[in-house]
């Protein structure tokens, strides 16, 4: 168990490196010298050049790699091209907006999932059956960000009951938990949590379903066992997978979340990485999809540790 | 790890074979029969032809010239005459460009998959019949493509190379290369340790006999019907490229970019704005309810 968690942990090692040297890559394959990532075009080329040492970029690749390295490091993600501003300042507010809004998304699609999931796996073959499997289809493959809008169309503007726009009044992006802020939130929340809703109801129907053929259900119920006693054991046989699965899905929508935060113009992560892409501020880019990557790798890794602890049936070594 | 071989899964693909071997009419005969017992499927595959047709005879079928725009007739509503579909930003005429719109989003939806169902299939299988550092090297690579969420993939990568098609289509195909390497790999570990393949060897078929006759013709099911679970996903990915301005540019009609361009028009006329979309949606449910309905008439299992 310990040498697993050991090995699981420095196997978490080389991929994050693997990731940086991919992000470091990014404004390598990007048309056009990446010394125009740093400086503006009108610069004169004496200046250009005092820079391209200053950077090390005279110096071979896996030179300028480690130096990267050593910089991203330290928490420096270098400066916007658009703003000069240091991009991991930027990034902080960003990243606590996009972490509030994926995480309700992935609690209602988790609860919403494992409700119509259970009752789908339960009642197997019936209409329930049919009613759950039909809204996880039609909830993998809505264009989320479609969703968004139709949303805004029938709630803003139709009915003018919650706001289209922005995270806060006056298009603040600094969050507090009042309903001023809130209700901000709740149209993209529940357009972001559709996708892990499908996925969670797939998979815990699954999961149900092959729970209830087993025997020891059989023998539950055979002992006279009530029916919510015998639902308490499915649920504990159930949980390990689905809290994994759930786990993943916040990952995704930490990274997904781009196309539904340019729709409501949420102030996240994804609006960030939305402008960079506009202004090709490369290191603004770079340096978003770094750390929302990184977030992802470790938490695969939290996941993989959760599921090995939860879980007495997995042996692990 | 993946290399571990599940040994429920070898002893399904045992069944499979030996039924396979003694069944007279063959495999897809079977496959055929299943799938006409299944309206849901056949509905599905029903419209995805019908829209097949009518953006591939796009020209004879649309009603407008799809970039002939008017100042004019600007964001008509539906039901408006001539335009039964309204117009949009520009008072072009909506119909046409959803019918002309069809043919990039469909494009952009197939090609990659179909690229990364090449690649993914032949690193796949490489790895799963080589064994050892081969494998070794194939699945740590995409173990890396795994740590991005593919919807950040994807706009990593076009997002660097900037906006465009083909740089779309190249993002895409990265997307999903790991993935359907994964698939083809597992698949082929299995497949790999069953008597028949040894059974092969002995008889002193070389190993590229192996794979082309014993292996190919078990895994090429599986991963098929993965691929075509992709399709669906690949749709919503690449039209969301173009609706974020990294894939198809104007004035070319795209279904994720018609949604993007009419984004502003939600408050004058919202459920013109929102069609693009809809198409969308109906096709990548009924790709995604295809894929299923293939899956259960193959009866692969995952």
């Amino acid at each position: 168990m310990i040498l697993y968690l050991v090995r699981r942990i420095l196997y978490a090692v080389p991929i994050a490196l693997a990731v940086g040297f991919f992000c470091f890559m990014l404004v390598q394959i990007a048309p056009g010298d990446p010394i125009n990532a740093i400086v503006p075009p009108d610069a004169p080329g004496d200046v250009v050049e005092q820079v391209r040492r200053d950077y090390g970029l005279d110096k071979p690749l896996p030179v300028q790699f480690g130096l990267w390295l050593m910089k991203v490091v330290q928490g420096d993600l270098g400066r916007s091209l658009a703003t000069g501003r240091p991009v991991w300042s930027d990034l902080q507010t960003a990243i606590g907006n996009t972490l509030t809004l994926a995480v309700c998304a992935a609690l209602l699609g988790f609860i919403i999932g494992c409700i119509l999931g259970g009752l789908a796996g339960t009642f197997r073959g019936t209409i329930l059956d049919r009613v759950a499997t039909t809204f996880a289809v039609a909830g993998v493959s809505v264009p989320h960000y479609w969703l968004g809008m139709v949303m805004v169309v029938i709630f803003s503007v139709q009915l003018n009951w919650l706001p289209a726009m922005g995270a806060g009044p006056g298009g603040s992006s600094d969050w507090s938990w009042n309903w001023e802020h809130m209700q901000h939130l709740v149209l993209p929340a529940i357009t972001l949590s559709v996708i892990p809703m499908g996925i969670v109801t797939r998979t815990v129907r699954g999961i149900v379903s092959e729970i209830m053929n087993q025997e020891f259900v059989t023998a539950l119920r055979g002992k006279g066992l009530r029916r919510f006693d015998v639902f308490l054991h499915v649920v504990k046989n159930a949980a390990p997978n689905a809290l994994a699965i759930m786990g993943l899905q916040l990952g995704y929508l930490m990274g997904g979340s781009i196309l539904v935060e340019t729709v409501f113009s949420w102030p996240g992560t994804g609006l960030l990485l939305n402008s960079a892409i506009f202004q090709r501020d490369l290191p603004v880019l770079q340096g978003t999809i770094l750390v929302l990557a990184m977030f992802f790798v470790a938490l695969n890794l939290a996941v993989d540790l959760m599921q090995t602890a939860l879980d007495p049936r997995i042996k692990r070594a | 790890m993946s290399s571990t071989t599940p040994t429920a899964a070898e002893a399904e693909l045992a069944v499979q074979a030996r039924q396979g071997a003694a069944r007279s009419d063959g495999y897809w005969s079977g496959v055929l029969k299943r799938l006409k017992r299944d309206p849901v499927t056949l509905f599905c595959l029903a419209i995805l032809f019908t829209m097949l047709m009518v953006i591939v005879f796009a020209p004879f079928v649309a009603p407008a010239d799809p970039y002939q725009g008017s100042m004019i007739r600007r964001l008509r509503g539906l039901g408006t005459p001539n335009y039964p579909l309204g117009t949009d930003e520009l008072g072009r005429d909506m119909l046409t460009r959803l019918i002309y719109g069809g043919r990039l989003s469909w494009f952009m939806g197939i090609v990659p998959v179909i690229f990364a169902f090449v690649i993914g299939t032949t690193l796949g299988v490489l790895a799963g019949f080589a064994g050892g550092k081969i494998n070794m090297a194939i699945m740590r690579v995409t173990d890396v493509f795994y740590a991005f969420p593919s919807v950040l993939l994807a706009v990593a990568i076009s997002g660097a190379l900037g906006a465009g098609i083909f740089n779309a289509i190249l993002a895409l195909t990265m997307v999903f290369v790991p993935q359907i390497i994964r698939v083809a790999e597992s698949v082929t570990t299995s497949v790999r340790n069953l008597d028949f393949v040894d059974a092969a060897r002995a008889s002193g078929a070389s190993a590229f006999t192996i794979v082309r006759v014993h292996v190919l013709g078990n895994v090429l099911g599986p991963i098929f019907v993965y691929a075509t679970s992709l399709i669906s996903v690949c749709m919503i990915l690449s039209s969301g490229l173009s609706f974020l301005g990294l894939g198809t540019k104007p004035p070319e009609p795209e279904w994720g970019l018609m949604l993007n361009t009419l984004r502003t028009a939600i408050y004058v006329q919202p459920w013109v704005a929102v069609l693009p979309g809809a198409c969308i949606f109906v096709t990548s449910i009924c790709f995604n309810m295809v894929s299923d309905g293939l899956r259960q008439a193959m009866d692969v299992k995952g």
